[in-house]
């Protein structure tokens, strides 16, 4: 029996994002976590971290960080 | 079209706005104008395209004539001097955000709730905008039924022309008074110059934006010298006077709307004892006329400003003549209509002292 | 093959939002253009923004919008919408906007049955103008002019003005949703996406009042004001359908 997951992926745009950290609250894989480093609008923004936690989390491309984000910053892909 | 009709001077308003092509009228009752939005009611229930609305307030007509503004309507509303203060809010968005729409104010005795008799006691309110803001509003000030219907089809023209309110400025005995008059044809308003700014879909075209909200001050500071030089524009294009047996007179009269009227009646009198007056009436309030009244500064020693008000248009008068001439002042607010007879006798008061003083 | 399965709605321009981190606004901005996407009436919508926060919504949206002053948004809608009858209009609003100054323009556009929808942003406060007390704001809220909470006795209470243009007899759909979680999220799209087949239907007077967070004149986070909506917001203001004329 195989188990088949969805793969997905986010783009966060991070000129856009003002670290409102709403994304980071709904993610169910805590996939996303803020950056160290300001943006041009002085906001530390979000980043998508499923390439470097070290764990096999994987996002799914649920899209729910992008429904509750504010700004449109971040764009789901999924496939 | 040549038919002469007799109509009641609101009615004549309506006529002539229905037949300037106005689809969309909203208002709100008040006393002496309400014979106008009733007869809009029927008029427009009578077209197909035709929206006739009783607003819930002035505020919410005036509203609403800037939403069909928006979309395209010729579009008016009317009240009397009280809700006229209401509507000012209105017509300062309209004019910020370069909208066409026709105002009619049919004034009565103020300030306050005042009375309803006729008066001229809003030439302030209605020339120097009204409402907040550093713009202008087109008045219109006719005087006789012909002229309702005449002007009322020219402040669609120029509301239009310029994207500027156009206040039409009457009073209660001009709406009420029925006399002939002859219509312009009507106007099919799918023939009207087409409008390349309305908010109609952005369908196969870029989206638009009608808005007065301009929070940079440069961009503010350039949107209100726009404004400026459309208004001088207007200003040089439609200033427009009636004289009345001014070629050789030595004292003129500045009268408008129904004083205008009566002064005619008094100059006719004067006249008749030998006196050499005439009238001058601004038929445009906004811009007012002052080059003429300049021009005729060179031959004419008094002016003799006549208002039912207690003197509003007065200053206008003594701007544009910048000391040239004598100016003398008489006033009737509070709805009081004078007599014919009362301006003879002030004109040949003032004429005869005059040529005393010369005398001596 | 990957696919994007989220991205920015065709009627929204490429702006960035001037909105404050956590702002409810541009989420609710992003649902109407949505909306209007999946409708496909973007060549026919005009769009009435208030004054206040939203008052720069028609730089956001790609579609005709039309400025109204300050509460007048149902009056300009029916003045378009009466002169364009096949268009479909809508006004953005918040609660200051629709719920003191423009409560006339509102109950009467309803009580009228225009056929207009209006989005009505509740967010408890007077946002633009640096968080004053609204008809919305809720007993006991802290607010720069009710000094110790809003008081019953010296301020009045929190105005139900949805509830209120559900007895008139022109209103044919009114729901409150909110935008402080993804589930909410998503009932609030539903609910404008009825909003607006109820105009396209020519139904009536359409109006969905959404719960938006507030944070910056909350004083709190954008994840405590989410909370808040759930735990204060939403028990003076139950999320619901109010009234539903359309079956």
């Amino acid at each position: 029996m195989t188990i088949k997951t969805k793969k997905g992926r986010i783009a966060i745009d991070s000129k856009l994002c003002k670290g409102c950290y709403l994304c980071v609250s709904v993610c169910p894989d805590k996939l996303i976590a803020i950056s160290g480093e300001l943006n041009e609008k002085g906001y530390y923004p979000a980043e998508f971290t499923e390439t470097n936690t070290g764990e096999d989390r994987k996002c799914t491309g649920c899209a729910m960080c992008a429904v509750i984000c504010p700004d449109i910053a971040i764009e789901v892909y999924r496939g | 079209m040549d038919k002469k009709l007799l109509m009641r001077g609101s009615q004549v308003i309506g006529e002539a706005a229905i037949r300037a092509g106005c689809r969309f009228y909203a208002g709100y009752p008040i006393t002496p104008q309400n014979a106008l939005p009733e007869f809009m009611s029927g008029a427009m229930a009578k077209l197909e395209d035709g929206t006739f609305i009783q607003a819930e307030s002035e505020l919410a007509a005036i509203n609403m004539v800037l939403g069909a503004s928006m979309a395209g309507a010729r579009a008016m509303t009317s009240s009397s001097s009280p809700g006229i203060s209401l509507k000012q809010e209105g017509i300062s968005f309209l004019a910020a955000s370069e909208l066409p729409a026709v105002i009619v104010n049919t004034m009565r005795g103020g300030p306050g709730l005042g009375n309803i008799a006729p008066s001229q006691g809003d030439y302030f309110q209605a020339t120097r905008g009204g409402g907040h803001g550093d713009y202008r509003t087109i008045v219109l000030a006719p005087a006789y039924g012909q002229e309702l219907a005449d002007l009322t089809r020219k402040a669609f023209e120029y509301a239009d022309r310029y994207r500027t309110p156009v206040m039409i400025l009457a009073d209660g005995m001009m709406s009420q008074m029925m006399e002939p008059v002859i219509f312009p044809d009507p106007l099919n308003p799918s023939e009207l110059p087409s409008k390349p700014w309305v908010l109609d879909g952005a369908d196969e075209r870029p989206s638009r934006i009608i808005k007065s909200l301009i929070l940079n001050p440069m961009a503010m500071e350039e949107h209100n010298w726009k404004l400026t030089r459309k208004y001088e524009i207007i200003s040089k294009e439609i200033a427009a006077v009636e004289t009345y047996m001014a070629e050789d007179a030595e004292l003129v009269v500045v009268a408008y709307g129904t004083a205008a009227r009566v002064a005619k009646g008094g100059i006719k009198k004067a006249r008749e004892m030998g006196l050499k007056v005439g009238l001058l009436r601004p038929v445009t309030l906004w811009p007012f006329p002052g080059s003429v009244i300049r021009e005729m500064s060179r031959s004419v020693k008094d002016f003799f400003v006549f208002e039912m008000n207690t003197g509003q248009m007065l200053d206008d008068v003594k701007l544009s003549l910048e000391g040239k001439s004598h100016v003398h002042f008489h006033g009737r607010p509070g709805g009081i209509i004078p007599t014919p007879d009362e301006i003879s006798r002030a004109i040949s008061r003032l004429y005869y002292r005059r040529h005393l003083e010369e005398d001596l | 093959m990957e696919k994007v399965v989220f991205k920015k709605p065709k009627y929204m321009k490429e702006v960035p939002f001037h909105y404050c981190p956590g702002c409810g606004h541009s989420i609710i901005h992003r649902l109407v253009a949505e909306a209007i996407e999946e409708l496909a009436i973007g060549e026919k919508t005009i769009g009435v923004p208030p004054a206040g926060c939203a008052v720069l919504a028609y730089d956001y949206f790609d579609v005709d919008m039309g400025e109204a002053p300050h509460g007048r948004g149902a009056a300009v809608a029916t003045g378009i919408k009466r002169t364009l009858p096949d268009r479909i209009v809508f006004s953005y609003q918040g609660d200051g906007d629709i719920a003191a100054i423009g409560t006339a323009e509102t109950i009467h556009a309803a009580n009228r049955g225009e056929n207009i929808t209006v989005i009505f942003v509740n967010n408890n406060c007077y946002g633009m103008t640096g968080g004053q007390m609204a008809p919305t704001t809720l007993l006991d809220q802290n607010s720069t002019t009710t000094p110790g909470g809003r008081d019953k006795n010296r301020d009045g209470s929190p105005i139900d003005l949805s509830e209120m243009l559900a007895i008139t007899r022109g209103a044919v759909y009114i729901e409150r949703t909110a935008v402080n979680s993804v589930k909410n999220i998503r009932k609030t799209k539903k609910a404008i996406t009825k909003a607006f087949k109820v105009q396209m239907a020519g139904l009536g007077f359409s109006l969905v009042e959404i719960l938006s967070p507030c944070p910056t004149n909350w004083k709190m986070s954008p994840i405590d004001a989410c909370r808040r909506i759930d735990e204060d917001v939403a028990q003076t203001f139950p999320l619901k359908v109010i009234k539903d004329e359309t079956s």
